[in-house]
């Protein structure tokens, strides 16, 4: 990574806006991304399949707008989750390999502006991303359906809900690279993925498991992610309203476990030996 | 204070803060989507699709269907809904992904057929469940058992009852009541005590507090209705003999009649009416009785007697 080098402020460490630093960082980590031809395939992939939807969708008679709401929403997540996992883990292993890091930090960035700069730019990367894929998915629905309805409305708040999961997903990712190899972040930022898909599930096991068993599941399953509320594609597929209180819970709740995740990235990175 | 040092303060400080907020909220939003696991679980109501979408682990996805179906039971039941209407495809699409999860056809012996609020009020859905279990699993007793009782409880169906008891006690292995139960459901004979050994056997044969809980209750109702009955022969043997009706309970023990003060299973006396009839004192405390109680009364149901959340 070449961030910091132009903006950077040599002999005072103080020296400078934060914010300006973590905005140069965060817009670098962009274009890094946005270069990857990864990404690009992905966005590819996800475009594929929402005009799959509309082949599905045409020999699904009666059902067209409901399949293509839940393959297209589905696509949305599962490929905007494997982008952010997989960009994620890289975001610093990478660039200790490429030893930029220690050309970053030995510019005035601290290494927690560091963290939140990594974080913001590839959440910029994954919103980007996500208006495009729901684009396709817009598009594919006004085909199979000749026009947007009153209740394709919900199918936005479902988008919505699905960058807050990509949210909590980057600052996951981003929290494990910070002390953990590329392949043991991913796997551990998947497998939360995909506890926390069940979270709901979970809690209910914990209600149901009584004495020390029950504490401990209880704590497990109130620490990982919720991404069960998240995830209204069903919801919005059979036009079903979601209710305002949880867009404004749901909100709350992406920015504060992100903002954990990201804290504990940050106490961890704090305290690294990176020689 | 060096940077470094404000800096682990301040991430310290917002991971414990983050952290108690984000516990808080899941609160809040587990409160706005009440139950909703089980509504979108529903979606999707083929075992064929959840099947494939299960990618072989189909136990894992039977066992999670499970545990919404009691919780979507429990849940309900808590709050006094008389609404079950999830209950049966819930533990249609459970039994289908793992046909041989026995509590499942249990539960659905219980819960499926009685009428809200103790119930779906879906016999026909029960007995669809159990035939299937039979199907899935035709060397397990508790099945036919759960059949019978089905039969004899919903359906006073006596014949196929005591054909469900009776194939069940030719397995290998079986329940010594089973043989019994099916004579008995062949004559028709003795309600209270095939009943209560019906209820007895439901409690006995189960480790799930729901279907434990409702077993107790029956059979705490079937004592009060049996004590009933007694009694009433009883003041009617004493007005056969006297011409006239007892004027308290010390009339019938002074003619020998009983011993004692007779008492409900919460030992609150009966109270013997002017007109002869036998009350239990506080018929809110005992449900699913359908004796001793005021005239034109219902018989109470136990809106609140599950408490999921202590289980």
């Amino acid at each position: 990574m070449n961030s910091g080098r132009r903006n950077a402020n040599a002999g005072n460490p103080n020296a400078g806006n934060a914010n300006a630093r973590i905005g140069y960082i965060a817009f670098n980590t962009f274009r890094e991304a946005v270069r990857d031809r990864v990404l690009y395939n992905l966005i590819a992939f996800a475009l594929l399949l929402s005009g799959a939807s509309i082949l599905v969708g045409e020999i699904s008679i009666d059902v067209e707008r409901l399949v293509v709401v839940n393959l297209g929403l589905t696509a949305v997540s599962l490929f905007g989750v494997v982008i952010a996992i997989f960009i994620g883990i890289g975001l610093v292993s990478k660039e200790i390999d490429k030893r930029t890091l220690y050309t970053v930090l030995s510019r005035p960035v601290r290494r927690w502006e560091f963290v939140v700069g990594k974080f913001f730019g590839l959440t910029g990367t994954l919103v980007v991303n996500t208006v495009l894929m729901a684009i396709g998915v817009l598009l594919a629905l006004l085909y199979v359906a000749h026009r947007f309805e009153k209740m394709d409305a919900w199918v936005l708040v479902a988008l919505y809900f699905i960058v807050l999961q990509f949210l909590i997903v980057c600052a996951l990712a981003l929290f494990f690279s910070s002390f953990s190899t590329p392949l043991m972040s991913a796997v551990f930022t998947f497998a939360l993925f995909v506890i926390g898909s069940l979270a709901e599930d979970l809690r209910g096991f914990a209600r149901i498991t009584q004495g020390v068993g029950g504490w401990i599941a209880t704590a497990v399953a109130y620490l990982v992610p919720n991404f069960s509320a998240l995830n209204v594609i069903s919801q919005v597929a059979h036009g079903d309203a979601v209710p305002g209180r949880l867009i404004l819970y749901n909100t709350l709740y992406a920015l504060l476990y992100s903002a954990m995740a990201i804290s504990g990235a940050v106490l961890i990175f704090q305290r690294r030996d990176l020689k | 204070m060096t940077a470094t040092r404000r800096a682990n303060l301040v991430a310290a400080a917002a991971l414990v803060f983050s952290m108690a907020g984000a516990i808080a909220t899941l609160h809040a939003i587990d409160h706005t989507r009440r139950a909703s696991a089980a509504q979108e679980a529903l979606y999707v109501r083929s075992s064929k699709v959840l099947r494939r979408m299960s990618l072989g682990y189909t136990g894992l996805l039977a066992d999670i269907y499970w545990t919404r179906a009691v919780q979507y039971f429990g849940e309900r039941h808590h709050h006094g809904s008389r609404d079950f209407r999830l209950l049966a495809p819930l533990l249609e699409v459970t039994t289908e992904l793992d046909p041989r999860l026995l509590p499942a056809y249990q539960f659905g012996a219980n819960f499926l057929a009685p009428k809200p609020p103790n119930g779906a009020g879906l016999p026909g859905s029960a007995l669809f469940l159990m035939k299937y279990g039979i199907e899935h699993n035709p060397g397990q007793w508790r099945l036919y058992y759960n059949l019978g009782f089905l039969y004899y409880t919903e359906f006073k169906d006596y014949a196929k009852a005591a054909d469900a008891f009776a194939q069940g006690a030719k397995l290998p292995v079986t329940n010594e009541y089973m043989p019994i139960l099916a004579a008995r459901m062949a004559q028709h004979a003795g309600e209270f005590d095939t009943a209560r050994m019906l209820w007895r056997m439901t409690y006995e044969s189960t480790k799930d507090p729901q279907i434990r809980d409702n077993a107790v209750q029956h059979l705490l109702a079937l004592q009060v209705d049996e004590d009933v009955t007694r009694l009433e022969q009883v003041v009617e043997k004493y007005r056969e003999q006297t011409g006239r009706l007892p004027a308290s309970m010390g009339d019938l023990e002074r003619a020998g009649f009983i011993h004692g003060t007779p008492a409900d299973p919460k030992g609150r006396p009966y109270k013997l009416m002017p007109d002869g009839r036998i009350e239990v004192q506080d018929p809110e405390s005992i449900f699913f009785i359908t004796k001793g109680l005021p005239p034109g009364a219902a018989p109470p149901q136990p809106l609140h007697q599950i408490e999921p959340e202590s289980r």
